[in-house]
């Protein structure tokens, strides 16, 4: 019978049913990093277990880590701690840690991938809710809490029921100047930022089979800020491609038959949804997020919506996003002004989006009001894109290049808005007090369209730009 | 909390917070998340929404000391944060009832042995009625019929998936030791999948 992936990987991975109705599933791959991590070491110690199979977690140092100064002791002497109970945890029990001296360190969700560990097929978790990510791969990825991450450390599984599957189909082509960040963008817009609850996303159509693995990923991020806890987009060539010769991937002798496997495991033709969302490409256009959820967007020609014409249950959720972010129904989010522009993320922090906004900023300058900042995902990123010298094109056109690292997606470190600043952001969420200052404002929009906000000093149509 | 015990009643005054989609960066800002533990994570709770408004439920002194929770719809939606229903249970909170519940803060809470009732938008609004004509009520959850009972204003029905409701009354919401029983079983699972021995013939 014709099966989806969702199913092939829930059952390659299911170990029993348990009393509760729940699936005891096996989880293949499990990240860990400095905040969601200690608690559950202690817990575990408290039990008196041990790391089940050390050789399937794998750590890093991304949210709290300096992107200026990375000397140690970091200069926040709490940040220094994490860092020492995360060292003192992974050497402990025997996992690898990709630290700032490995030179591999970098964003969870981008060393992942980057290092060859997810991989088609897999179940993955992390204590993050990014962890979608790595469904861009075809694995079955989502985030956990903490007391999970101890259950994952001790047993390698997790008691999960299964959600309903639905089929996101997108197809055609983008238009010049819109990209995989839209696109998710427009879906969240369109189904709203609890429509997924209780579902995992199967991303399927022309547009994504035509995307790359990084762009693939940029999609998968955003399920989370849907509601979905996981998405996926079906593995094909491309998916193979990208691996052959990764770290961690399968070696040259095993990787035809690595392959076959994972190429299998894609949905079968045929195979049923709970629930199928269309989408045609070519209807979205650059979006820029207006209010304090992912699913307050507008695309960039579009005006702020009027209170009125919003359902009836999102009306006051509406009301209090116009107020935080002083802004007014009706009015066009083309030429709002910026203050801080932002690139980087687990969402747009690799290769392919620093190289589409340097072609964008490259021989132009910053406004001299905006504060602009590039965070490559990663350390491998960042060496990457100095090569192609793409750190200078960043710097000439006045944008800070700093060190890898979660930076002001989430500021739980010094990049931080001040007071009322409102920021162009590359990053996933746009949450009351998100980067750093509890009344700062976000703007969610692609890389290339920060890229355009911090040249003009305002929200502006990057298709202008070209 | 280590231990699992059995959750079948809680008792409590109530806490109404209303609007949609509050998000765990509410609940928790960012920055009370540099710490190695959840301890004094209670006093942080909704931080930075208190700071802005003075009227703000957690600021008003007649709802100190409640442990029932009552929010609107995607409750605990964003991160990931354990921190989030840490700091709930820490500032007093034991149930949350609400429209719905984001996934992962759902499954945050059932690890923790706190019930989150969904309860339809009409009941709802008739409970939180109910709460406001009754200031200072202890209302009772029991988990085995799902309802919540207003004392001198009757009883509102909730809903909680079967799963999450059989491990709280049955005190196995802590999944660890069940997960624990089946050794063999994972091993046999681990070595079936051929990416665990890197593909190798």
């Amino acid at each position: 019978m014709a099966a989806s992936l969702f199913d092939k990987v829930w059952e390659a991975h299911t170990v029993r049913e348990l009393p509760s109705g729940q699936t005891q599933l096996f989880i293949g791959l499990h990240l860990i990093h400095e905040v969601t991590s200690p608690q559950a070491f202690q817990m575990l110690e408290e039990r008196g277990l041990k790391v089940r199979f050390p050789d399937r977690t794998f750590a890093t140092l991304d949210h709290i880590v300096p992107t200026g100064s990375q000397v140690r002791p970091f200069a926040d002497a709490l940040a220094e701690e994490m860092t020492q109970h995360l060292h003192a945890n992974c050497q402990k029990h025997g996992i690898r840690f990709f630290d700032l001296a490995s030179g591999l360190q970098g964003i969870v969700h981008v060393i992942g991938p980057e290092q060859g560990l997810t991989q088609p097929g897999m179940t993955i978790a992390c204590g993050d809710s990014h962890t979608s990510t790595h469904g861009a791969f075809g694995a079955i990825a989502f985030g956990i809490g903490t007391t999970q991450v101890r259950d994952v450390l001790a047993t390698q599984c997790l008691a999960m029921a299964k959600p309903r599957l639905r089929q996101v189909r997108v197809d055609g082509d983008l238009a010049a100047g819109v990209y995989a960040k839209d696109v998710i963008l427009a879906i969240i817009q369109r189904l709203g930022v609890k429509g997924g609850v209780g579902y995992a996303y199967e991303y399927a159509g022309t547009t994504f089979d035509r995307m790359s693995i990084e762009e693939r990923l940029t999609v998968c991020n955003m399920s989370i800020e849907g509601g979905a806890r996981c998405g996926y987009v079906n593995p094909d060539q491309k998916t193979v491609d990208y691996l052959r010769g990764r770290p961690h991937a399968p070696g040259d002798a095993d990787f035809d038959r690595a392959a076959k496997w994972w190429l299998g495991m894609a949905s079968d033709q045929g195979a049923t949804y709970d629930d199928l969302f269309r989408m045609d490409a070519g209807a979205v256009e650059p979006m820029v997020t207006w209010g304090i959820n992912p699913g307050q967007s507008v695309g960039v020609s579009q005006k702020i919506p009027r209170t009125a014409e919003v359902e009836d249950d999102s009306r006051a959720g509406h009301l209090e996003a116009l107020e935080f972010m002083d802004f007014k129904e009706g009015q066009p989010i083309s030429g709002v002004p910026i203050d801080v522009a932002f690139i980087g993320s687990c969402t747009n922090g690799r290769m392919s989006d620093l190289e589409i906004a340097a072609d964008l900023v490259r021989g132009r300058k910053v406004h001299p009001r905006v504060k602009a900042m590039v965070v490559p995902g990663s350390m491998l990123v960042a060496i990457e894109a100095q090569k192609r010298g793409l750190d200078k094109v960043f710097q000439e056109a006045g944008f800070e290049w700093r060190a890898a690292g979660c930076s002001m997606c989430l500021a739980m470190n010094p990049d931080k808005l001040q007071g009322r600043e409102i920021c162009a952001s590359s990053s996933n969420r746009n949450f009351k007090g998100r980067q750093g200052s509890p009344t700062g404002r976000t703007l969610l929009m692609s890389p290339a369209m920060v890229a355009a906000a911090a040249i003009a000093g305002e929200v502006t149509d990057v298709r202008e730009m070209f | 909390m280590s231990n699992s015990s059995k959750v079948q009643k809680i008792q409590g005054r109530a806490v109404v917070l209303r609007g949609n989609d509050i998000d765990t960066d509410r609940i928790i800002p960012a920055r009370f998340l540099r710490c190695v533990t959840f301890d004094g994570l209670g006093d942080h709770a909704f931080e930075d929404d208190r700071l802005q408004d003075p009227n703000h439920a957690f600021n008003q002194g007649a709802n100190a000391g409640a442990s029932v929770l009552v929010v609107d719809d995607n409750f605990g939606c964003g991160s990931s944060r354990e921190h989030a229903p840490q700091a709930l249970n820490r500032w007093g909170i034991r149930a949350l009832v609400g429209g719905s519940f984001a996934e992962i803060f759902f499954g945050n809470c059932v690890a923790l042995g706190i019930p989150c009732l969904k309860m339809g938008a009409e009941e709802r609004t008739r409970l939180m009625a109910a709460i406001k004509a009754n200031p200072g009520a202890e209302l009772e959850i029991d988990i085995a019929s799902a309802s919540v009972t207003v004392p001198g204003a009757g009883s509102f029905q909730g809903e909680i998936p079967a799963g999450p409701q059989r491990q709280l009354l049955d005190g196995t919401w802590d999944a660890l030791a069940v997960l624990l029983e089946s050794a063999s079983q994972i091993d046999a699972v681990a070595s079936a999948l051929p990416y665990t021995h890197r593909f190798q013939a």
